[in-house]
């Protein structure tokens, strides 16, 4: 009788399906070609020559960053190459006002969604004033928990929806953030109530060295959207028209009061976790050679060529614009201000307890000896 | 004015501070129509609506974590977490995110978030219903915790931890919920943070405490009156970081002792309390600091926490004690 029954539940036909309700949605193949009219966004020969010189500008950034890094010049950097669709792409689908918040990975789009480029780099060098951010730069500076800015991110679209704004929240995180307590949370959170939230999963394959088959048994990243009860689906994050055109319409979603979206983004980082790692350990060189004719920009220089809006002289006025904005930024942080552990204590508090106010006065004193 | 319990004088605040402030919001497990599981927000959904004060799945780190957002939006959140051993869950918001999004941040951010919830002994609870955990909340820099010992204080410390932009802890004694009255004035006044006070007055031994304590420590005062003991019980409502101005002050009229707190003995608040007064005021001591605390076990099953629980005759112990040293 127990047999018989046994029999009846096919539980491994159940999850079978659930790749299938999760397929890949890719707009331009690597080689460049249309594969999805239908998907293609509508999009201006402007907007289409200023998301190339963002991902051009973002390429020009990482390789000179990685060199500074190199050079003992900043602090770590944890590089995006290979991830400028994913991070550049999804950023510039956003409208004004709207949020961001991303992980340690994602200055450059945090950079184009108005960090200048100087406090990027203080940030790396551990100096408080990377993190000084003015009044309307709408987002969290780069967040180290993993994850932990993705509830952050749901509190947020929570409070703009309350405020009847027009604008929604995108966070970053990578795959290894699906992992956490607070990715389930959030998403959770942010279906109950049906927020404005775009959550951007980065799947570059690997959380530092650990393969995504070993943070999941899941197929997918996207399908984690069906425990929350919001949608979810799988993009090609090489693909930076995917990227934008997917983003904008779960931007209209959500403007429209539908809700969160899940958009799992298969992409991949070119370059190691951070500059402390040597991603030869755990993946071959055969598997990065594939993924980098994958290359997001590759495939936009022939879409964009073809249409006769990029050619190699653009291509080096942004390489050279963002070299020379990165000299320069490098220039200024050089005469920032030599950080104070009586400042640090300062901005503990907005109103200071007893024992801030004497160890500031200690600080202070002290400070002020070693000033003379 | 009219006598109120603790858990009055708390809804009387929240809906003080619903009312006069339209960003403030309230939300947690089971706050709305329930009113809480202590009914300490008990009608106030219905009073301000849902958009203002609403449940939350039951996720203690993802009613954090929101906090933190909608900070961010310019709210002024007060979540609770329905008792303070869930905050366990929820760490990585108080420790790694809110406490220290203001220094972060550089001081362009702040993070008016007060976190209520109910904790401590004395009540026949489950496990982890009890916890005192102040003591594990205490060493985190950028936060206050604040404890109220009876309804007034209770009232005038929540409406200036909400008011407060910095982010507090505001912890409720479960056994003072409904076990204490007080007239409590009808209007709103507050009552400050970083201020202990002088419950009562006296000469030879200062006993210091918050909580559930300084109820033991007022009653072992009145017996050891008889005695011709003077106790001056100070309660430090806001218990980290502490008022060490009064504290000293006291010490320095008393020159005796005793610390005294719900929680285990290890790394506790009054530990913290001992070392500075020895640090401050070493010369005006005239015996050793004493403590008076539970045992090192966990919080225990619910039958025995009458034994381990400390009170009024653990204090009245340890005042003599130093009084004779």
């Amino acid at each position: 009788m127990a047999t018989k029954n046994a029999t009846k539940l096919k539980f491994d036909n159940l999850v079978k399906g659930y790749k299938d309700a999760f397929p890949f949605y890719q707009v331009l193949d690597p080689s460049g070609k249309v594969v999805d009219r239908g998907l293609e966004p509508n999009m201006s020969d402007e907007q289409l020559t200023e998301l190339m010189r963002r991902l051009v500008w973002a390429r020009t950034y990482d390789r000179r960053v990685t060199l500074l890094n190199r050079q003992g010049a900043l602090g770590n950097y944890a590089p995006g190459g290979g991830q400028e669709a994913s991070q550049v792409a999804s950023q510039y689908a956003l409208g004004e006002g709207d949020f961001f918040a991303g992980t340690y990975r994602d200055l450059v789009p945090l950079i184009m969604h108005g960090l200048p480029v100087e406090k990027a780099f203080l940030w790396y060098k551990g100096h408080m004033d990377g993190n000084n951010y003015p009044e309307d730069l709408h987002a969290y500076s780069p967040q180290v928990i993993v994850g932990g800015h993705i509830t952050h991110a749901m509190g947020v679209a929570l409070g703009m929806k309350k405020r009847n704004k027009k604008n929604v929240v995108l966070s970053l995180n990578g795959d290894g953030a699906t992992s956490q307590g607070d990715f389930y949370e959030g998403i959770n959170f942010a279906g109950v109530y049906e927020v404005p939230y775009i959550a951007v999963v980065q799947n570059n394959g690997y959380g530092i060295s650990v393969p995504v088959e070993q943070q999941t048994q899941a197929e997918t990243l996207a399908q984690k959207a069906v425990a929350a009860g919001i949608p979810g689906i799988q993009v090609d994050g090489m693909d930076p028209l995917a990227m934008y055109a997917v983003v904008s319409y779960a931007r209209e979603h959500a403007l429209a009061g539908k809700g969160p979206v899940l958009i799992e983004a298969l992409t991949y980082r070119f370059g190691p976790h951070t500059m402390s790692d040597d991603p030869t350990r755990y993946r071959s060189e055969e598997e990065l050679t594939d993924w980098e004719r994958k290359d997001p920009l590759h495939r936009m220089r022939k879409y964009l060529g073809d249409k006769g809006l990029w050619n190699e002289e653009k291509e080096n006025e942004v390489v050279e614009a963002c070299t020379e904005e990165i000299k320069q930024a490098v220039a200024a942080i050089g005469q920032a201000d030599k950080q104070k552990i009586s400042d640090f204590l300062k901005n503990m508090y907005e109103v200071s307890p007893q024992n801030i106010q004497e160890q500031i006065a200690e600080y202070e004193a002290k400070e002020m000896t070693d000033h003379e | 004015m009219s006598e109120k319990t603790i858990v009055q004088a708390i809804n009387d605040a929240l809906d003080y501070k619903l009312q006069t402030d339209e960003n403030v919001l309230m939300y947690g497990e089971d706050i709305g129509p329930n009113g809480g599981v202590f009914r300490v927000t008990d009608g106030l959904q219905a009073k301000h609506g849902v958009d203002r004060v609403f449940d939350t799945p039951l996720a203690e780190s993802g009613i954090l974590g929101m906090s933190v957002g909608l900070a961010s939006e310019g709210f002024r959140p007060v979540p609770e977490i329905q008792f303070l051993g869930f905050i366990l869950e929820a760490m990585s918001p108080v420790t790694a995110q809110f406490s220290r999004m203001r220094y972060r941040m550089a001081g362009s951010r702040s993070m008016p978030i007060t976190v209520r919830a109910p904790y401590g002994g004395g009540v026949h609870t489950p496990e982890l219903h009890s916890d005192s955990l102040e003591g594990i909340l205490a060493q985190i820099p950028g936060i206050r915790i604040v404890i109220p010992s009876n309804p007034y204080d209770a009232k005038g410390l929540l409406i200036s931890s909400i008011e407060s932009n910095d982010p507090v802890i505001f912890l409720e004694h479960l056994k003072l919920y409904r076990s204490i009255k007080q007239e409590v004035p009808e209007e709103a006044y507050r009552v400050p943070l970083d201020k202990a006070a002088i419950t009562r007055e006296g000469t030879d031994v200062t006993v210091i405490g918050y909580g559930l304590m300084i109820g033991e420590a007022l009653k072992a005062a009145n017996e050891l009156e008889k005695e011709n003991i003077s106790v001056e019980v100070l309660d430090l409502r806001t218990i980290a970081p502490v008022d060490m101005e009064t504290i000293i002050e006291s010490v320095k009229k008393t020159g005796r002792v005793v610390v005294a707190q719900e929680a285990q003995r290890q790394s506790g608040v009054t530990g913290q309390l001992m070392s500075e007064i020895g640090e401050r005021a070493f010369m005006y001591l005239e015996a050793p600091i004493s403590r008076v605390t539970a045992p090192d076990s966990v919080y225990p099953f619910g039958a025995a926490e009458s034994e381990w629980l400390p009170d009024h005759q653990d204090i009245i112990a340890k005042v003599k004690e130093v009084y004779d040293f």
